[in-house]
């Protein structure tokens, strides 16, 4: 077989092992679904009335913001994962099989697609229940904000590898994740037009990936105006993927059992 | 291959200032086993994965079954199967998902990968454990699956770091057995072990590190016989009688016996009657005896001569160099 081919099938070893765990640890599949429901709900229900998003539903505002924070944590699932695989000794064994170096990475990045579109799903419904509806948009233009979504979903999910390549316990890993990376979240237009934020926080969420990657969505699925924002957009996605997935593999050579 | 399956030349490693390895060398004859024993610490396990292309030496080289641990890594992965101290098995997965995912990573076809997981589940007794997720096993049994998983590809050289550590005796003896089968099936292996009644039952040869430096080898028999011959032990039924039994056995035995607690040692000449003779002499002149021995060393003694402690203990040196992080 070529090293591609190679890579390929253990990639879908791996990433089936991942998947596998999945309806064996319910509340990992709980934790996963009930957080983006919580966040739908409050923000809908408590904030909706008192923020302003002219021209618009505020739960037509929300919804592509919370999917995109949603699917961006979706990663974190390999985070976990990683940082339990290095605890317990099994990067050991993997790094001392005649597989692919990059495998146990991509194993990981490739399940974690699958996982953000069952919650892709769940967003959805929950969405749809709160009111949510596409406005003005053409089955290719949803499609289109869905493969961007689960874009973002993959580079992220490289990200949390590197996380979890560097926490010594899944513990760490998940304060570094919620410290680090859930602020970012909401200094961007996830939740509210970046407009209406102060100098200084304003230029910052303008240029957040949350911002455009929100907006792009926002204007694929309800017609805002931002059309340059799509593919900005992907070029956010394929950079962070450019950065973070040679990182993490470097990461993963160097990394030893504790 | 070659007529050495493993081949260690001037193996040195540190972490940071901690010098793991002082340049360490041996040769490992193809299907054999070498035991390699230290105290925590001495570096076993900094050898072990050096030589599983875990980590890169600093200076050195080590060869295995032919191939350069450094430079041809990957095609090395392909002949070594390798049990950790960790016991690396997926808690998620049952013990036969884990061996089929190892099997299909070593690139055995799905089928075949499925029938060898189902024959060592069932050589290793797991039965129907073999279908319940690793999370629901005992440490021992994740110790034979972490095994099971190193002879799932049936692996030219086996490297097994602690293989018993924290087993019970009954698991113990399963996993020698299992070590000795592929053993005789030809496979090399080495064995790193605190237990010396490991090593000496295991182990065609043995390598004794301490503080990262070989400080002895050879067989079971030829490093006992370096610490020298017979020793006659004697416990005294009262401590009173220590120095009158001192006096008694250093006449016969040409030099002066070690005391420990009640326990008197003295090494003597191998002969017929010795012990008779030996309580002759302690009853005429007056010495209780509660019991008598002639006793060969064990490989404990001859790890005590050689370090200056015991194989077992040493826990205090809990932050040892082969546990600081690479």
């Amino acid at each position: 077989m070529s090293s591609l081919a190679l890579t390929v099938s253990d990639t879908l070893v791996l990433a089936r092992r991942n998947l596998m765990r999945i309806p064996r640890q319910p509340d990992l599949l709980i934790a996963y679904t009930v957080q983006p429901v919580m966040f739908t709900l409050l923000f809908v229900y408590v904030f909706g009335g008192a923020i302003r998003t002219p021209g618009f539903d505020y739960v037509d505002f929300l919804m592509p913001g919370i999917i995109v924070q949603s699917i961006a944590f979706g990663g974190f699932v390999t985070a976990l994962g990683l940082s339990e695989d290095v605890q317990k000794g099994l990067i050991d064994r993997f790094r001392s099989l005649p597989m692919s170096r990059a495998a146990v990475l991509t194993g990981r990045t490739s399940s974690d697609i699958v996982l953000n579109c069952l919650s892709l799903v769940v967003l959805f419904a929950v969405g749809f229940a709160a009111g949510f509806n596409f406005v003005d948009s053409s089955a290719g233009e949803v499609v289109l904000g869905i493969v961007l979504l689960l874009a973002l979903g993959y580079a992220f999910s490289w990200i949390f590898a590197l996380v979890g390549l560097f926490s010594s316990t899944p513990e760490t890993a998940n304060s570094i994740g919620f410290t680090l990376i859930f602020p970012l979240t909401f200094a961007s237009s996830v939740f509210v037009p970046a407009d209406t934020m102060p100098d200084g926080l304003r230029q910052f969420a303008q240029a957040n990936p949350f911002t455009t990657v929100s907006d792009a969505v926002r204007s694929l699925w309800i017609g805002t105006p931002a059309n340059t924002d799509v593919w900005m957009a992907f070029v956010w996605c394929f950079v962070l993927i450019a950065i973070f997935a040679p990182l993490a593999v470097t990461r993963y050579r160097k990394v030893a059992a504790k | 291959m070659d007529d050495d399956a493993i081949v260690v030349e001037g193996l040195e490693k540190s972490y940071g200032s901690v010098r793991a390895l002082r340049g360490v060398s041996f040769t490992v004859p193809t299907g054999s086993v070498l035991g390699l024993l230290g105290p925590n610490g001495a570096g076993k396990t900094t050898v072990v994965r050096i030589l599983a292309t875990l980590l890169a030496p600093d200076a050195g080289s080590a060869r295995v079954a032919g191939l350069d641990v450094t430079r041809e890594a990957a095609a090395l992965r392909a002949k070594i199967g390798l049990a950790g101290q960790y016991a690396a098995v997926d808690e998620n997965l049952t013990g036969f998902e884990n061996l089929e995912m190892v099997g299909q990573l070593y690139h055995m076809p799905r089928k075949e990968a499925r029938a060898r997981a189902d024959e060592l589940l069932e050589r290793f007794e797991f039965t129907d454990a073999a279908k319940r997720p690793a999370k629901t096993y005992s440490g021992g049994m994740r110790r034979r699956l972490d095994l099971a998983a190193a002879l799932v590809f049936r692996p030219p050289v086996l490297f097994l770091d602690e293989p018993t550590t924290g087993l019970d005796p009954r698991s113990r003896l399963g996993m020698w057995e299992t070590i000795e089968s592929r053993a005789a099936a030809g496979a090399t292996v080495l064995l790193t072990t605190q237990y010396l009644d490991e090593a000496d039952r295991l182990a065609d040869q043995i390598v004794v590190i301490d503080h990262g430096s070989v400080i002895a080898e050879g067989t079971s028999d030829q490093l006992k016989g370096e610490i020298g011959g017979e020793r006659l032990e004697v416990t005294l039924e009262d401590a009173a009688d220590t120095e009158r039994a001192i006096a008694v056995l250093a006449e016969m035995s040409g030099e002066r016996p070690s005391v420990q607690d009640h326990v008197v040692r003295a090494p003597v000449q191998k002969r017929p009657g010795v012990i008779a003779e030996a309580v002759r002499r302690l009853d005429g002149a007056g010495v209780g005896v509660d019991d008598i021995a002639l006793r060969r060393p064990t490989l404990d003694d001859v790890f005590i001569k050689l370090t200056g402690h015991a194989a077992e203990e040493d826990e205090a040196a809990a932050a040892t160099p082969e546990e600081v992080r690479a």
